[in-house]
């Protein structure tokens, strides 16, 4: 089944998704993370090793989930293609900046959607980012920018990424390899099975779908489409009834206890380098996800650009922190982005304007 | 007959030089991508704007063949 090609499948792809993140939400999975495609891969790069902040470390089944879904509904359909070849290594540094950006907010775009769900003033604060930095992109995209052609390659190459996360599967279950957090978020998660299940059901109906968020908001700027808006939007009113009706709408900014902090400048400026890094990159995180899934090597390159980028995140300190309660005070303690994220998060931005203006067509 | 090799490009790569192609002619045009939905978008970008398509599969990809 076609999910992509009218407005009212676009819709109910949504409203599945959003189904998904609101069971794991219910379930166990950290308030109002529910299903972060950035938090869940630094979590995951975590769980590896790779950094060492020791509450978030959790190998998070809903991203092996997303691949191996957006794998097997692929190769299901006839529509897995393994392909590599467009400038990868311009990819993997989008892919961090991507991670950086988010980790500065505090989401990815799928978040700031599930944020903004949830009355969090800061993502709605952060989506004007998010939408200068798309339109930038595709001011680049109408200038010519391209990272040039992929290429059909061995089929096998395709197959690597969704290999690699059933190893992770099976390291996570079957062995005490890896590291998993005993207190904060990344201690915070629904049962392994569901979120497995949630992961490949999400990742399938986002590979039908062609669900991105960058996408969505660039289709309507670039060529006044709203087809993809679509799906954001079938999940978006989804969440917000789920938060209502199980109280977990809060209205404001400064919330403490949401992960989410309110230096207004600094999610804009982390939105907006996310927006710009997707739009460069052909798509969200989500969506890098789902086409490595579905055999592109170069969106694999992109994904674990976001894994380095999150590793490095927490090992120099540039992860912001989130607007906490004092517990013998009961004072609120702001969340803040410390300094070497400001400046990490300017030089990414510097590196997407680079990378945009650098990177041109070849002539038809 | 104006032939487009969108094939390996990133979206939206493929429809905005297919929005290139067809502005201001009626002449036919044959545009070759790589992925399915990339198919499906031109094919959709075609009929919003008033034009016919035929879509053939080939060894890498799709020709899509707008009249």
């Amino acid at each position: 089944m076609n999910f992509s090609d009218s407005k009212k499948k676009l819709a109910i792809a949504g409203v599945v998704c959003g189904l998904v993140a609101a069971c794991l939400a219910y379930f166990g999975n950290p308030a109002n993370m529910a299903f972060c495609i950035a938090c869940f891969i630094r979590d995951t790069a975590g769980a590896l090793g790779m950094h060492q902040a020791e509450v978030v470390q959790y190998a998070r089944p809903e991203i092996i989930g997303l691949v191996l879904g957006a794998f097997i509904i692929s190769v299901a359909t006839k529509e897995y293609r393994s392909t590599a070849g467009s400038s990868p290594m311009i990819r993997f540094i989008l892919g961090m900046v991507i991670m950086i950006g988010s980790l500065v907010f505090l989401g990815c775009p799928l978040r700031m959607i599930i944020r903004m769900s949830a009355g969090d003033l800061n993502a709605w604060v952060a989506l004007i980012g998010f939408i200068l930095g798309i339109a930038t992109g595709v001011f680049a995209l109408k200038k010519g920018f391209s990272l040039g052609r992929a290429h059909l390659t061995n089929k096998m190459s395709g197959g690597v990424l969704p290999a690699l996360m059933l190893g992770i599967l099976i390291l996570a279950t079957a062995t005490t390899l890896l590291k998993a957090s005993e207190t904060g978020p990344g201690s915070l998660h629904a049962p392994i099975i569901m979120s497995l299940v949630g992961g490949l059901i999400f990742g399938a109906m986002a590979q039908k779908s062609r669900m991105c968020f960058a996408g969505g908001i660039r289709d309507v700027i670039l060529m006044r489409n709203f087809d993809l808006l679509t799906v954001i939007g079938g999940l978006f009113v989804v969440m917000l009834i789920f938060n209502i009706a199980t109280g977990r709408f809060v209205f404001g900014f400064n919330t403490p206890g949401i992960i989410a902090h309110s230096e207004h400048l600094w999610n804009i400026l982390g939105m907006y380098a996310v927006g710009f890094a997707a739009v460069l990159a052909g798509g969200c995180p989500l969506r890098q996800l789902i086409l490595a899934g579905q055999g592109s090597s170069d969106s694999a390159v992109t994904v674990i650009g976001m894994f380095v980028g999150a590793a490095l995140c927490h090992n120099f300190g540039l992860a912001a922190s989130g607007t906490s309660m004092n517990a013998e005070t009961q004072e609120i303690v702001a969340g803040a982005v410390p300094f070497n994220g400001k400046v990490a998060l300017i030089i990414c931005i510097a590196a997407c304007f680079i990378i945009a203006f650098t990177n041109k067509r070849e002539k038809a | 007959m104006k032939e487009v090799d969108a094939r390996g490009l990133s979206c939206p790569e493929p429809l905005m030089l297919t929005a290139e192609a067809i502005k201001g002619t009626k002449e036919p045009v044959k545009i070759l991508v790589t992925e399915p939905h990339q198919k499906m978008n031109v094919e959709k970008f075609a009929k919003e704007h008033g034009r016919k398509t035929t879509s053939s599969e080939i060894e890498d990809g799709y020709a899509v063949v707008i009249e």
